[in-house]
C-alpha cells in the first residue's frame, strides 16, 4: 500500500494500482474513451490525464502507476482544460448527427462533450468518408464515427483472440478494418460482437430492426441459454420485447460473449411460437386449452396406470430446461408416476 | 469440470481432445487462447484438424474411437520415462500395479498404429503432458459418444491422477458440458438410477429418505435410458412418452427408428416452445416459455448455479416449464404446489447435499450475482472452486485401466469411410432456436459433408456437388465441402440439420455402462447423385 492524496485527500492505496485504478475505487470518475480493465492500458484517447505535483506534463491515468507521496489533481482547471481541448480535436472530424444516431444517448464522446461544455466546434479541418461496411448480419462498420481508440482492435486481439479486424492505413487515414479493407463478413471475424460491445461511440453497431433509445431499456441480468459455459448477460427490453443483448462481467465469461449468446435471442419473438395447447384430432392439431389437455393427459396416465403399472410411462427431461424444472420432471415420474424411467438428453 | 473455468488462465498446459472448443464453448476458447498467450502449452488430440490444433505444441490427429488407446499409450510414456507423480500416487492413488500392468503392451509404436499417428508426436505430447506443473484435462462428447466412452473417461482420470494433476488449481479434469444446463438437468437425478444429488434409487436409505420427503411410495427399481425407453416403446412395454425441452428426431441416433416407435407410441406428449420434428408426432403439444421468459437456475459447466430471470411474458398462453409439470402432478391427485421457483429451490435444497446452501437470496444481484459452485451444503458455505482438494472425494484416487476396442463399425468394401458428427459455431443442436434466428442461418445455412480433397478426387467429386451418404441405417443428400481439416478416410458432418441430418446415419450401438449412443464413429460410403 502507498499514501497518494488525490484532490486534497490523503488515501491509500495498493502500491500495483494504476492512478485511474485508484480513483475508480474511490468512487472518483475520470473520463476516458479507450480503457477496458480486461486489458493492458493503451493512453490511447489521452481523455484520462491528471495533474500530479512536480510533474510538467499531464500523465495519462490509465497507464501511470501510484507512488508514495503523489499528489494527483483529477479534476483541475488545467486538466480540465487539456480534456476539453481533447474533446473538441476528436469532435473536429467526428459527424455531428447525433440526433440520427443508433447511439445516440449511450455514446461516450457525446457524454464527456456535454459534460465538458464542448458547444461548437472549435477546430474546422478534413472529413472522413467511408462506406458503411452492412455486410455482416448482426452488426455494421461506420469508420466515419470511429474515434480511434482501439477498443475493438484489442478486444478481438487480446481476448478473443480472432485478431479480424486491425488499424488499416496510418495517419488522418487510420482506420478499423479487416486485412486489406476486404468485407468483415469475408473476414476471420466470428461475430462473437465483443468489438460492438466495447465501441464507446456509434462506429461498431448491433443491426437493430427496432428504433430504439439505449436509456429507455430495462436491463434484466440472466444466464445464457445456449452451451454450458453459463455466460452471464443483460437482456435489453423495450416495450415487452428482447431489442438488444449486453455482455456481463459473470465469473465465466467476464464480459465476453459468442455469437449465439450475443444476436441469437430473435428465435423468442418469432411467429412459429407455440401459443396454445394442441391436441391431434384425426392426425391434425387442433388448439385446446390448458385444462382439456390437462384432463386427457390425465385420463390417458389413469388408464395406462391401471393396466400396466407405472413402468408403463417415461420421460424425457430436458438439458434445455432449469434445475428446478428438472427436478420436478423427475418427482413427477418418481412421486407422481411411480417409476424411475426419467433421462434427459446428457448423452445426446 | 474439476476445476473452474477461470482458472485455465493459471494452468501451465491444457489437453484438449474430442472438444471443438472454439465452435462449441466459444468463451471458453478465448480464455484458452489468452493462457497460450502467456505460456501455456497446448496439447490437442482429434479426428479433425480443428481451430485449435494451429496453436497446439503437438496435435495428433487420431482415427475416431481410438481414445482409449491413446491415453494407455501416453501413460505407458510416462510411466517409462520414470515422469509419473510417484508420490501423489503413493499418497493419494490406489490399484496402481494395475495400471502399469496394463499400458505396459501400449508402446508408441503399437499405439500410433491403432491411432493413425506418428509415435514421435505421442511421445512429445506425454513428456509435454508429464512435465507440465499443473496440467489441465478438457473433453467433450468426442470422447464420450463412442461404446467406450466410458472406458476413455475413466482413461482421462487414470492420466491425470498419474501425473498429480487431480485436487490442484488450474488442473484437474474437465469435461466441458454442450448444453446450459445439462450439469443442473443430472444433479437433480432427471436420470433413470439417481435422484438429486446423484443418490441411488437402489439404496433403501436414500429411498425412504425421499419417500418421506415426498410422501409417496417410490420405486427402487432403476429406470430406463432414452435409448432403451425407445426400444420399450418400440415393443409396447412403455405406452405413453412425455417429452419435455428435446428434439430426439434430430438429436437420436438412427432417426428411422425414431420416428418409428415415436409415430407408434400411444400416447406421446411434447412440451416446447416450437413445434418441432418431435412435436409434430406428438398426441398432445403442450407451450412452454422460453428461458427469457421465467425465472430460474442453470448450473453450467464448472459446477456454478446462476439465476435466470424473468425479463418479458411468455406468447399467448405459453407457460414455464415448472408450473406445466405442477399443474400436470396436481390433476393426477399429487397434490404438492409452489407459487415460484424459489420454493422448488428449498425443497432441493432440503433433499440435496450438494446444493444444501443453495437459495434465490443467496444468488440475488444485490449479494454478489456470481452464483455459487456445488458443493455448497450449508447456507454459510461459499461453495467449493475446485473438486478433491487434499483428498479425492472418494478416498483415494482409483486407477480403472481398460484395454482399447474398436468402434462397432469398422471400414469395409462396402462402407470404407468412418464418419463422425459434431456442431458448427452459429447453430445449437437441433437447430429449433438458432434456426429461426436469420442471421445464424444466413452464416451456416445447409447441412454438408466435408471429405479430404485425396478422397474427393478418388470418388471424383467437386466442391458443393449434391451427393449421397449411405450407412447401413439409411442415406442422405448433402454437400461437399472438399477440405483438409479430416483425414483421408474420415468424413465430418454437422448434425444440426433436419434435411441432410447426419443421425440418419449414425449407429444407436451403447456404450456398456453409460448407455451412450456411438455418435462420432460409424462407418458410410458416399455416391454421386
Amino acid at each position: 500500500m502507498v499514501n497518494v492524496i488525490i484532490n486534497g485527500h490523503k488515501m491509500n492505496v495498493p502500491k500495483d494500482y494504476t492512478i485511474l485504478k485508484a480513483c475508480d475505487d474511490l468512487g472518483i470518475h475520470i473520463p476516458t474513451l479507450c480503457h477496458d480493465e480486461r486489458i493492458d492500458p493503451h493512453a490511447a484517447c489521452r481523455l484520462c490525464i491528471v495533474e500530479i505535483e512536480g510533474m510538467d506534463e499531464l500523465p495519462t491515468s490509465c497507464s501511470t502507476k501510484v507512488k508514495d507521496g503523489m499528489k494527483i489533481k483529477t479534476h483541475s482547471n488545467r486538466v480540465r482544460k487539456a480534456r476539453k481541448d481533447i474533446l473538441s480535436l476528436i469532435v473536429a472530424n467526428h459527424p455531428l448527427d447525433c440526433i440520427m444516431c443508433d447511439n445516440s444517448g449511450n455514446c461516450k464522446l457525446q457524454e464527456y462533450c456535454y459534460e465538458y461544455g464542448i458547444s461548437e466546434v472549435e477546430f474546422k479541418g478534413e472529413k472522413k468518408n467511408y462506406k458503411t461496411d452492412y455486410s455482416n448480419p448482426f452488426y455494421y462498420s461506420d469508420q466515419n464515427k470511429c474515434i480511434n481508440c482501439g477498443k475493438c482492435v484489442r478486444i478481438c486481439n487480446e481476448l478473443q483472440c480472432v485478431g479480424a479486424i486491425g488499424f488499416n492505413e496510418r495517419g488522418f487515414k487510420t482506420h478499423i478494418g479487416a486485412p486489406f479493407d476486404m468485407e468483415l463478413n469475408e473476414s476471420e471475424c466470428v461475430s462473437c460482437g465483443n468489438c460492438v460491445s466495447v465501441c464507446p461511440v456509434g462506429a461498431l453497431m448491433p443491426k437493430i430492426k427496432e428504433r430504439i433509445r439505449y436509456e429507455e431499456l430495462k436491463e434484466v441480468r440472466t444466464t445464457c441459454p445456449y452451451c454450458g459455459v453459463g455466460c452471464q448477460m443483460d437482456l435489453l427490453v423495450l416495450d415487452g420485447k428482447i431489442v438488444d443483448v449486453k455482455p456481463a462481467d459473470g465469473p465465466s465469461n467476464e464480459n465476453l460473449l459468442c455469437v449465439k449468446g450475443r444476436f441469437g435471442f430473435k428465435f423468442l419473438d418469432h411467429p412459429d411460437r407455440l401459443k396454445k395447447p394442441l391436441i391431434k384430432r384425426d392426425g391434425k392439431f387442433v388448439e385446446t386449452s390448458w385444462e382439456e389437455a390437462y384432463k386427457i393427459i390425465a385420463k390417458n396416465i389413469k388408464k395406462i396406470k391401471n393396466e400396466n403399472g407405472p413402468d408403463a410411462f417415461a420421460g424425457f427431461s430436458s438439458a434445455r430446461c432449469s434445475t428446478e424444472e428438472n427436478y420436478l420432471f423427475q418427482k413427477l415420474f418418481r412421486a407422481a408416476l411411480g417409476t424411475n424411467n426419467v433421462d434427459h438428453c446428457a448423452r445426446l | 469440470m474439476t476445476n473452474s473455468i477461470k482458472e485455465i488462465e493459471g494452468t501451465d498446459l491444457m489437453f484438449v481432445t474430442g472438444s471443438n472448443t472454439t465452435e462449441n464453448h466459444p468463451v471458453i476458447a478465448t480464455k484458452m487462447r489468452r493462457a497460450i498467450k502467456k505460456g501455456a502449452k497446448l496439447i490437442v488430440a482429434d479426428p479433425r484438424k480443428i481451430e485449435l490444433a494451429d496453436d497446439a505444441d503437438v496435435f495428433l490427429q487420431i482415427r475416431p474411437g481410438t481414445n482409449t488407446a491413446l491415453f494407455n499409450g501416453l501413460m505407458h510414456v510416462i510411466i517409462k520415462e520414470g515422469l509419473e507423480d510417484k508420490n501423489y500416487i503413493e499418497n493419494r492413488c490406489e490399484n496402481y500395479e494395475a495400471l502399469k500392468e496394463l499400458v505396459k503392451d501400449y508402446t508408441p509404436e503399437k499405439v500410433a498404429e491403432i491411432c493413425n499417428i506418428n509415435s514421435k508426436d505421442l511421445i512429445k505430447a506425454a513428456k509435454l503432458y508429464a512435465k507440465a506443473n499443473k496440467a489441465s484435462i478438457f473433453y467433450a462428447m468426442g470422447i464420450t459418444q463412442h461404446t467406450t466412452g466410458t472406458y476413455s473417461v475413466m482413461a482421462i482420470a487414470n492420466l491425470a491422477n498419474l501425473c498429480g494433476n487431480i485436487g490442484i488449481e488450474s488442473g484437474g479434469v474437465n469435461p466441458l458440458r454442450g448444453q446450459n444446463n445439462v450439469q443442473g438437468a443430472c444433479d437433480m437425478g432427471a436420470l433413470p438410477n439417481v435422484y438429486p444429488g446423484y443418490q441411488k434409487v437402489e439404496d433403501s436409505e436414500v429411498n425412504k429418505k425421499f419417500e418421506k420427503a415426498w410422501e409417496s411410495k417410490l420405486s427402487d427399481k432403476v429406470g430406463l435410458t432414452i435409448p432403451e425407453m425407445l426400444d420399450s416403446a418400440d415393443n409396447g412395454d412403455v405406452r405413453f412418452l412425455y417429452v419435455m425441452g428435446e428434439n430426439p428426431m434430430i438429436s437420436d441416433p438412427d432417426t428411422n427408428h425414431v420416428e418409428k416407435v415415436l409415430n407408434e407410441t400411444e400416447f406421446l406428449v411434447v412440451q416446447d416452445i416450437f413445434l418441432t420434428e418431435t412435436a409434430e408426432l406428438a398426441d398432445v403439444v403442450l407451450p412452454a416459455a422460453a428461458f427469457a421468459e421465467k425465472d430460474g437456475t442453470f448450473t453450467n459447466t464448472e459446477r456454478r448455479i446462476q439465476r435466470i430471470r424473468k425479463a418479458i411474458d411468455a406468447p399467448g398462453e405459453a407457460k414455464p416449464d415448472w408450473l406445466i409439470i405442477m399443474e400436470i402432478m396436481n390433476s393426477i391427485g399429487y397434490d404438492k404446489k409452489y407459487n415460484n421457483p424459489a420454493e422448488v429451490m428449498e425443497e432441493i435444497a432440503s433433499v440435496t447435499p450438494q446444493y444444501g446452501g443453495i437459495s434465490y437470496d443467496r444468488l440475488a444481484l444485490k449479494v454478489d450475482g456470481l452464483g455459487l459452485q456445488w458443493p455448497c451444503p450449508t447456507n454459510t458455505h461459499q461453495g467449493t472452486k475446485y473438486l478433491h482438494k487434499g483428498n479425492h472425494a472418494r478416498g483415494k484416487g482409483l486407477f480403472l485401466p481398460h484395454d482399447h476396442s474398436d468402434s462397432k463399425e469398422l471400414p469395409d468394401k462396402e462402407f470404407p469411410l468412418i464418419m463422425t458428427n459434431g456442431r458448427v459455431l452459429y447453430h445449437y443442436h437441433t437447430r429449433s432456436m438458432t434456426g429461426r434466428v436469420k442471421g445464424l442461418n444466413e452464416k451456416a445455412p445447409e447441412s454438408y459433408i466435408e471429405v479430404n480433397p485425396s478422397t474427393a478426387s478418388k470418388l471424383n467429386i467437386v466442391n458443393n456437388e449434391k451427393v449421397k451418404v449411405i450407412s447401413r441405417r439409411g442415406e442422405i443428400k448433402t454437400k461437399v465441402k472438399i477440405t483438409d481439416i479430416v483425414a483421408p478416410n474420415v468424413v465430418f458432418i454437422p448434425f444440426h440439420y433436419k434435411e441432410g441430418s447426419a443421425n440418419v446415419l449414425t449407429n444407436p450401438a451403447l456404450d456398456k455402462i453409460a448407455k451412450i449412443p456411438e455418435y462420432k464413429s460409424c462407418t458410410v460410403r458416399i455416391e454421386k447423385l
